[in-house]
């Protein structure tokens, strides 16, 4: 068993075990933070699997950022958490069935003999820049879709500010629209009345 | 090195636990979400497992794109949740029964 086997083996371990903390956590910042622990061990299994941008983007993307964003909303709800958790012991033998069979079934297949594929992957120790093949691989033949997934993350910024935006009454914004179709009769009012005139010369210009 | 069968056994693994976590943790839609980012990190397993195996790069190449689209939908996801928390002051799904469906 070489190094990079027993490696896999260790991080794979520690995976599942953050994994299963994850799902069966009583708190949910502890899930939280279970999920980042297992976020980081994959990393460095992508890191064995030799796809180390993705391994940073991983931890620098959703360690850093959906994570944080996670802890953020855990820690700003108040959660009962005691009623999350009831039914929890009734639904835990249906969730272990599922799981067992799900991983029954996967090993299943992926043991297999006839479903062998042979790896072309390149020789072991020969240097390959990743982060730059992949980068000429996303603005040559992904070009287009990379341009969509950036719209998309713009959508999502809009949409996610646009929900959460709490319309507060008595602020003094101004209302452009208001402003625009403003005239200017319903500034000044100007009254049609008759003028003044003099009556006569002892009523206003009497007094010397 | 890693041969394809232990990279698509751990992301089965992965995939099933994370499936279990659903039918666990079914009344916290927080816990859901979080079980939702396990799932799309088991899906990524077996792209990257799969780009490695056939030395292929296009593979990684979807595993960028998941991640782009997961981060969009937890940040849209955990939008609602705020607002439906504002809304109800609960988060629990058995509560949210308003459509009848």
């Amino acid at each position: 068993m070489s190094v990079i086997d027993l490696l896999f083996y260790l991080f794979a371990t520690l995976l599942v075990g953050s994994a299963v903390g994850v799902i069966t956590a009583r708190n949910p910042v502890h899930a939280v933070l279970l999920l980042v622990f297992a976020f980081f061990n994959s990393a460095i299994i992508w890191m064995l699997m030799e796809a180390e941008f993705l391994a940073i983007v991983l931890v620098l993307v959703y360690v850093g950022a959906v994570m944080v964003l996670f802890l953020f909303i855990v820690m700003m709800l108040d959660i009962n958490v005691a009623e999350m958790r009831a039914g929890f012991a009734r639904y835990a033998p249906f969730g272990a069935i599922i799981a067992i069979l799900v991983i029954a079934e996967i090993a299943s297949v992926v043991t297999l003999k006839s479903t062998t594929v042979p790896s072309i992957a390149p020789e072991a120790g020969v240097a390959t820049n990743n982060t730059r093949a992949l980068g000429e691989l996303l603005y040559s033949q992904y070009l287009y879709p990379f341009e969509l997934a950036a719209v998309l993350l713009l959508v999502a910024i809009v949409a996610a500010i646009v929900l959460t935006m709490r319309h507060r009454t008595g602020h003094k914004a101004q209302d452009v629209a208001a402003q625009v179709a403003v005239r200017a009769k319903d500034r000044i009012r100007i009254i049609k009345m008759a003028s003044e005139t003099k009556e006569s010369p002892s009523e206003s210009g009497g007094q010397p | 090195m890693i041969t394809l069968q232990q990279g698509l056994l751990l992301g089965g693994i992965l995939f099933a636990l994370s499936a279990a976590g659903m039918f666990l943790n079914r009344k916290n839609v927080l816990l859901l979400l979080m079980c939702i980012e396990l799932m799309l990190l088991a899906v990524n397993f077996n792209f990257v497992t799969f780009a490695r195996h056939l030395g292929d790069l296009n593979g990684q190449v979807f595993v960028f794109f998941i991640l782009t689209v997961a981060a969009a939908e937890s940040a849209i996801g955990l939008a609602i949740l705020v607002v439906l928390f504002r809304e109800r002051k609960s988060i629990n799904v058995e509560t949210l029964n308003t459509m009848k469906g």
